[in-house]
């Protein structure tokens, strides 16, 4: 009772509020309770998830890549979920922690700080997009923490010095190169790029423009389209009217079945070639129909034909599982990525014995892995003493005709 | 030749979806003194009503037209009454912050829902183009074209010729006494945003099976959509229209001539070409609605 008398003269109360006084104090104690559970709570939860091995996804889930980030993203979760019915690493689940980084770079970078920062992930997955990745690469030297890039195709990426960078889909020079012993087939002349307007888009254009003057054959025209750009009819009407028989297209799939829509809609009759990999044709044929025919596509992977696929038992296993959770097809073409990237990450860490940045990015130059589409080792690319790392996938040609897909030799 | 040919159609066609658009800006705008933040998730809506329609409740595309514009309609109806009515008397800055709040939410109330990966509408036109000569264009297209057209008419009409027109120019001259007029102006303005977002929504809905829909789609249509407000005229329905070509023309133009990457920026270019040295639009004679 003093105390009240004492605490509500300290507080300049009148009398007859001591009962105040007294419902407050026995508010604020109960209060102190719920604090005290929550961090209770918190250390304990940390403590849970001490049990989890993390690994950073850093896809677009939203805006222009929608499409292939969520293909990928539920490819690594196929790998994950495959990993942990396996005993998980190091006696630990593993624990994929996803974020959008909508298709735009500066979020991609936001992204990567969050993951290393808040969420405290050894190692990341990501960024989809040429753009998106080189957004994200001053933060892996900041914060000294290695990435696998499943999916970018920019030659910068591996070029510029950035040794926390492990790729395991082809630089477009790569593509380029696999795409030379075919150009003499397809009897070309003189091509036209028109190419998504960003790093991966005019990336492709610079290498493959290199290529192609290499073996003689003239390039016209070098139109770009921004990446959420839907109306390409402006630029269709401008190489309709080239002397061109051939026009190379690289960007993603949403973008593309608008294209050829547009392409079938202003009589276009051209020859068409798309690159990059994330065509994912069985959606095009879907969605652009009767336009889709005789257009032919330099992908990574062959879905359709697990057994001419370098890994045929790993092919049939990951396509069975996409199709048992429900996922349309067309999405294996850019889901084997996440599925190998995710799959890649583990045999690293399995390999460095802990879940520590720098121990995975030692490791990650002595692993081999049986990718979906060739052995994944990693090979030094770039500046001496800050190499990246650089691994030799396989590059495809397939035509579609008649709705079907149908694979040409390289 | 054959070339700007067929930029032209291009132009035409798209410039009916943009007068569309401008419409119903102009409107909100001219009449009612909102900046309208929610135009482009509008669109967005009206351009997910086909999709539902159209694929999962499996109904004809023809019927799912006048279906989204009546959602279209509704909604902005909601809107009007659940956000604006409230602050009708506040300042302009309160409603345009209440504005961008029901933006954000409807587009990420869209992601939730559907989800961010683009989605197509079937629809039931040949794939084949209609060829005249040099020039194709897609029977889509051409469908998009009259029923813009159509609709452009119908509010011109509704405008001009009917006694809820009549009223709503009223109102947008003079508020006060247009309410000593025994005009019900709480109607007016209700029935004004609720027409404004119905021709965003038809412009969402006649353009999503031309390209594909998601969620975002709905941001460059509206920065396009104020540009045309701008070029036409706050309130000027006849400058809207002229203004949806005029963007047209200058993206298909400037993209097929200029530079094929910047094609999206031309209507901002526009913007800032007007404010410069027609601040008031290219045909405002007066601010008035009609």
């Amino acid at each position: 009772m003093d105390r009240l008398l004492h605490e509500a003269d300290r507080r300049g109360l009148e009398c007859g509020q001591i009962n105040r006084v007294e419902m407050e104090t026995k508010m604020t104690r109960s209060f102190r309770i719920v604090p005290t559970i929550a961090l209770a709570a918190v250390l304990l939860g940390g403590a849970a998830e001490a049990q989890t091995i993390k690994i950073g996804v850093n896809e677009p889930l939203t805006g222009a890549f929608a499409a292939s980030g969520t293909y990928v993203v539920n490819g690594a979760k196929i790998a994950a979920d495959e990993i942990n019915a396996k005993g998980g690493i190091l006696g630990k689940k593993i624990e994929l922690v996803v974020e959008d980084n909508k298709s735009n770079p500066t979020e991609a970078a936001a992204v990567a700080e969050k993951l290393i920062t808040s969420d405290k992930v050894p190692v990341i997955m990501g960024a989809w997009g040429s753009s998106l990745t080189l957004a994200v690469m001053p933060k892996l030297i900041e914060y000294e923490t290695p990435m696998v890039v499943e999916t970018s195709s920019s030659g910068k990426i591996t070029t510029t010095g950035n040794p926390y960078i492990f790729r395991i889909s082809p630089p477009s020079a790569v593509e380029a190169a696999a795409f030379k012993g075919i150009v003499d087939k397809l009897e070309l002349k003189k091509v036209d790029f028109l190419v998504i307007n960003n790093d991966w888009g005019r990336g492709t254009a610079e290498d493959f423009s290199k290529m192609m003057k290499e073996k003689g054959i003239s390039v016209g025209l070098v139109e770009t389209m921004d990446q959420g750009a839907q109306d390409m009819s402006a630029q269709l009407s401008k190489i309709k009217n080239t002397d061109s028989e051939t026009i190379i297209i690289t960007t993603a799939v949403d973008q593309l079945t608008l294209i050829f829509k547009q392409a079938a809609a202003l009589g276009f009759k051209k020859r068409i070639i798309t690159t990059g990999g994330s065509q994912n044709p069985d959606q095009i044929i879907a969605q652009a129909g009767a336009a889709a025919n005789g257009t032919m596509h330099l992908t990574t992977f062959l879905p359709w034909f697990p057994d001419k696929t370098p890994n045929p038992e790993a092919t049939n296993y990951f396509i069975a599982e996409w199709k048992k959770r429900g996922f349309d097809f067309a999405g294996c073409t850019e889901s084997f990525r996440g599925y190998d990237g995710i799959r890649t990450i583990a045999a690293a860490i399995e390999k460095a014995g802990k879940a520590e940045p720098a121990a995975i990015r030692a490791a990650l130059w002595d692993i081999k892995v049986k990718g979906l589409n060739g052995d994944i080792v990693f090979r030094k690319s770039g500046p001496e003493g800050k190499e990246s790392g650089q691994s030799q996938p396989n590059v495809y040609l397939i035509e579609i005709s008649d709705g079907k897909v149908d694979m040409k030799t390289l | 030749m054959s070339e700007f040919l067929q930029h032209l159609i291009n132009m035409l066609v798209l410039g009916g979806t943009y007068a569309l658009l401008g419409i119903g800006l102009t409107l909100i705008f001219g009449i009612m003194n909102v900046v309208n933040f929610t135009h482009g998730v509008l669109y967005t809506f009206g351009a997910y009503i086909m999709f539902i329609v159209v694929h999962q409740l499996g109904f004809n595309f023809f019927l799912a037209l006048p279906l989204a514009v009546v959602a279209g309609w509704l909604l902005g109806a909601a809107i009007e009454l659940v956000l604006l009515r409230p602050l009708r008397g506040s300042d302009i800055d309160t409603t345009m912050l209440v504005m961008i709040g029901a933006w954000i939410a409807m587009q990420s109330g869209i992601l939730w829902i559907w989800g961010g990966v683009a989605k197509a509408i079937a629809t039931p036109f040949p794939d084949a183009p209609l060829v005249l000569g040099p020039v194709s264009v897609s029977w889509l297209r051409l469908f998009v074209l009259g029923a813009a057209a159509l609709l452009i008419v119908a509010t011109y009409l509704l405008i001009n010729r009917t006694k809820l027109g009549c009223a709503m120019r009223a109102t947008f001259q003079d508020q006060d006494t247009a309410s000593l007029m025994g005009v019900n102006v709480d109607l007016i303005y209700t029935s004004t945003f609720a027409i404004g977002s119905s021709l965003a929504a038809a412009a969402g809905a006649l353009l999503g099976p031309v390209y594909v829909v998601f969620p975002q789609m709905g941001d460059l249509a509206a920065v396009k959509a104020f540009a045309i407000v701008i070029l036409g005229g706050l309130g000027n329905i006849t400058g809207a229209v002229i203004g949806g070509f005029i963007l047209a023309l200058a993206e298909e133009l400037g993209a097929g001539y200029v530079s094929s990457g910047y094609r999206d920026a031309m209507g901002f270019l526009i913007i800032i070409a007007v404010l410069i040295f027609k601040p008031t639009g290219l045909f405002a004679r007066a601010e008035r609605v009609g």
